[in-house]
């Protein structure tokens, strides 16, 4: 076949893209695929592509698309935490003029995919995946206002991890950290495809990431029940609105700048480059326009989480609930004046980092708040020390911490010394894995009884707990240390063998947390095993507080066969208090959307649009593209999306209730 | 759990007795108002960045050696025409009228076009002259906002063309009114978009 026409078909895809020389890579590729092919074989061996595809890939259940978010997060958590136990183990190892097990150019990509994959296809889908599922059963409605672009945004999260995926086997991933700064990431130093498929990656998981944003808002806004007045919503649903109300106001910005960063690579405009007036430092500014709200999108949640545990834990209503909100939407706002303490060596003069060094700390006001409102609803409470409880003290401790060192790092000065050092990893760990990471465990094991009728295995979850965070302390503990003593951040070897056995700690610890998240998959599937024994045929096993424990575990498709009426906050313990009988007759039909295909094949577009894009496959994006738009507007021409389930089959389903309830007396 | 002692004299109300339908769509205008807030936004990273980056010419063409007010106030006013007349379709939209709302459609997609194709003509004058995306910071930040809008522009009349035949097909039934409502914000915004870049951009980079 003649260049140009190979050229034309395939763009810069070519045998040499395949990392063959890389042996890790190979390794890996052999095992994801054995792995995948028996995972896929077993799929078809049992018959189970029909119902995947009927119940699940094209459901518009905000339940099951939470529960498929939070496979997602899982599976990606797997792969970063490889990229984490890779880079431990390569900075134990190299030193006294090893080079360790890693090149450079594989290690630049490690450290830079285990910050993408962490922060948007771990945190973002798990913490997305728990807002979806629970939310709408908090305030009593039966979905989101949205269903199937709640759909369509869950399959285009997928889509971005689909193409990071990608690069590990297809070419490589970007090499410039986790915010690709430019100049480095522009062509000029970066020609290859990995800041592509970062770009590419990173905006088809956007566009889910904002729409679900603002189906979430509207659900919060439109569809609560009677009475639920917006100071009688559960702590969980408003922190939920404030990330939402955030991800809606800062992923845009990423939007932009990224386009930007795509225009600078393929059209050779000059808004981040050195020369003919182009400002690499306007990236740094925009990005982080966007990068420290991200932060609180991810944490928010995680607070409203250790709300509802610690109060239900603790037999009370939550202590401060009035000040628990106003400082929720403290940080929602405070959150976006504060992006310049990310570059405080930019040389911005005093002035201005004065302003954003106390912008700063006064953020951990309104957090110092929130911590004590729980140490106050603990005190003096019936506190069961259930696992979700444990992460809720774990993180309280570890979190402090972290946010202590936040506030130094706040300091310019500080800054100056502390600046991409070992400190700062350590800091932004403390507060991600201590925060976020301790309150997904929290959420996951509160709110799995509710989502799949039995409770986690207490056992292994303690194992995974201890594995964790002595594990977390460990591993980061030492990298304090180090930062300290100047060792910077993305470094592969080292000089100065003093510093080597704080590695070999650091890498002890993250083993620890290894064996944690062997833990946490141990419990899963023990727990599965083990599920009629951990039955909970109420629904609501932890005396629960909220609305979503008056429904039965796992709800029924329509949430709630009675739209409830809230008099208080903690709805579900008021009507249980107040002498609440389930309603056992006169069930009416119930409004639900109906399932649809065309999310995941929009999604499925779209990657095919990004992989074409990254690779110079100049006629398969034009196609690709055609079909996106073309997919988008025949869906418009589908004017019935709902249906009604039938009174008939609601009775069923509540007398099948009813039945189990009386079997329990 | 369930107790039957209930406090004497007012039963309490746990639930509804009737299903409240939330009418289908009666989240959209939020939903939507929402959407075109996030779009905003990446205008206003656009703004931001030709505000940082519209002084670097890199000894290139400056805006008064490039942009021609004669021609930017005829196609401000294409489109601020097709803002009336959007709004002329609602109004008969309102009155049930097809073929009316149709016909303000239609003319509105033609101001449209008509505005599309001078900022593509304004365009592909600035290439010819050499003052590419590429020549400066400003001419790519330049290009990036003006162009971006322009992209907008023509993603509504595809929008536009496809209610028309929705409308042609299924009449003006509730979902196509939302719909044509939607699209009518969506419309306006990028009035209120433009108004910015008539200011900002030309008006401003004429005084520069």
């Amino acid at each position: 076949m003649p260049d140009t026409l190979t050229k034309f078909i395939f763009g810069r895809l070519s045998w040499d893209s395949l990392p063959l020389h890389e042996p890790i890579v190979v390794a890996t590729f052999i095992a994801v695929a054995l792995g995948g092919i028996a995972l896929l074989g077993a799929i078809t061996y049992f018959k189970l592509w029909t119902y995947l595809w009927r119940e699940w890939f094209t459901s518009v259940d905000h339940k099951k698309i939470g529960i498929m978010y939070m496979v997602l997060g899982l599976v990606m958590l797997l792969r970063g935490f490889s990229d984490a136990i890779m880079m431990r183990l390569q900075q134990a190892i190299a030193f006294n003029g090893s080079e360790g097990y890693l090149n450079s150019h594989h290690y630049d990509q490690i450290f830079t995919a285990h910050g993408v994959i962490m922060i948007f296809f771990v945190a973002m889908p798990f913490v997305t995946g728990l807002m979806n599922f629970v939310v709408p059963l908090q305030i009593g409605a039966r979905d989101v206002s949205f269903p199937f672009l709640n759909n369509f945004s869950f399959w285009m999260t997928v889509g971005g991890a689909v193409l990071v995926m990608a690069s590990l086997f297809v070419g490589e991933f970007a090499r410039t950290g986790w915010l690709a700064y430019p100049p480095l990431s522009g062509i000029g130093y970066s020609p290859d495809v990995g800041v592509d498929y970062y770009i590419w990656a990173l905006q088809v998981a956007g566009v889910g990431t904002t729409l679900s944003g603002i189906n979430l808002i509207c659900t919060i806004i439109k569809m609560r029940a009677p009475g639920m007045t917006m100071m009688r919503m559960p702590v969980f649903t408003w922190t939920s609105l404030c990330t939402n109300v955030l991800i809606v106001a800062s992923f845009p910005v990423l939007t932009a700048v990224l386009a930007m960063l795509s225009l600078d690579r393929y059209v050779g405009t000059n808004f981040f480059t050195n020369d003919f007036g182009g400002n690499p430092m306007m990236y740094v500014n925009l990005i982080w326009i966007w990068g420290h709200p991200e932060v609180y999108i991810l944490i928010l949640p995680l607070f409203g989480v250790f709300s509802e545990v610690t109060s239900t834990f603790s037999g009370k209503r939550l202590f401060g609930y009035t000040s628990m909100v106003y400082a929720t939407v403290v940080i929602t706002i405070l959150s976006y004046l504060v992006w310049l303490h990310h570059f405080f060596t930019m040389g911005s003069g005093a002035s201005v980092n004065s302003f954003f060094g106390i912008t700063t700390m006064i953020i951990s006001i309104p957090t110092g708040a929130k911590i004590f409102n729980w140490l106050f609803t603990m005190y003096r409470g019936r506190i069961r020390f259930e696992l979700p409880m444990m992460w809720t003290v774990a993180f309280m401790l570890t979190f402090t911490v972290g946010g202590m060192t936040g506030v130094l790092l706040a300091v310019p000065p500080a800054d100056f010394v502390l600046h991409n050092s070992l400190f700062l990893i350590a800091h932004f760990h403390n507060v991600i894995i201590g925060g976020v990471l301790f309150g997904l465990f929290a959420g996951i094991a509160y709110w799995w009884p509710k989502a799949f009728g039995f409770k986690l295995d207490p056992f292994w979850g303690k194992v995974s707990f201890w594995c964790w965070v002595v594990g977390f302390w460990f591993a980061f503990m030492p990298l304090y240390i180090l930062g300290l003593m100047g060792v910077t951040r993305r470094m592969r070897v080292f000089d100065d063998p003093s510093l080597q056995i704080w590695f070999v700690i650091a890498a002890f610890g993250a083993v620890l947390i290894a064996a944690g998240i062997a833990a946490f998959l141990v419990q899963i599937f023990v727990s599965i095993r083990r599920r009629e024994a951990l039955t909970d045929p109420t629904g609501d096993p932890w005396d629960g507080r909220t609305l979503e424990w008056s429904t039965s575990s796992p709800p029924p498709a329509y949430n709630f066969a009675f739209t409830p009426v809230v008099r208080d906050n903690d709805a579900w313990w008021d009507m249980k208090k107040a002498g609440y009988v389930r309603p056992l007759s006169g069930f009416k039909p119930i409004h639900m959307p109906s399932n649809t295909g065309t999310g995941i094949i929009l999604a499925g577009f779209s990657v095919t649009l990004g992989f074409a894009m990254i690779w110079y496959i100049w006629w398969l994006a034009a196609l690709s593209f055609v079909c996106l738009i073309a997919t988008a507007i025949g869906h418009t021409f589908n004017y019935v999306r709902d249906f009604h389930i039938p009174a008939g089959e609601v009775t069923r389903t509540e007398e099948a209730r009813t039945s189990l309830l009386a079997a329990q007396g | 759990m369930a107790s039957t002692a209930t406090a004497a004299g007012t039963e309490p109300v746990f639930h509804l007795e009737e299903e409240h339908a939330h009418a289908e769509g009666s989240s959209t205008m939020l939903g939507f108002w929402l959407y075109l807030m996030s779009d905003c936004l990446i205008f206003a990273m656009l703004f931001a960045a030709y505000g940082v980056l519209g002084g670097n010419y890199a000894a290139g063409p400056a805006p008064k050696d490039l942009f021609d007010l004669n021609l930017v106030a005829v196609n401000t006013a294409m489109l601020l025409f097709s803002s009336i007349t959007y709004g002329f379709a609602m109004l008969t939209m309102d009155k049930g009228r097809v073929a009316a709302t149709q016909a303000w459609l239609a003319v509105t997609g033609l101001f449209g076009l008509a505005f599309l194709s001078i900022e593509l003509y304004e365009f592909a004058h600035m290439i010819h002259e050499g003052a590419t995306p590429q020549r400066s910071a400003f001419l790519s930040s330049f290009f990036t906002l003006v162009g971006t809008h322009g992209l907008h522009v023509t993603f509504g009349i595809i929008w536009l063309v496809t209610l028309m035949v929705q409308v042609a097909r299924f009449g003006l039934i509730e979902a196509n009114r939302r719909r044509l409502m939607c699209l009518s914000m969506f419309w306006h915004f990028l009035d209120v978009i433009w108004i910015g870049v008539f200011t900002f951009v030309y008006l401003m980079g004429m005084l520069r």
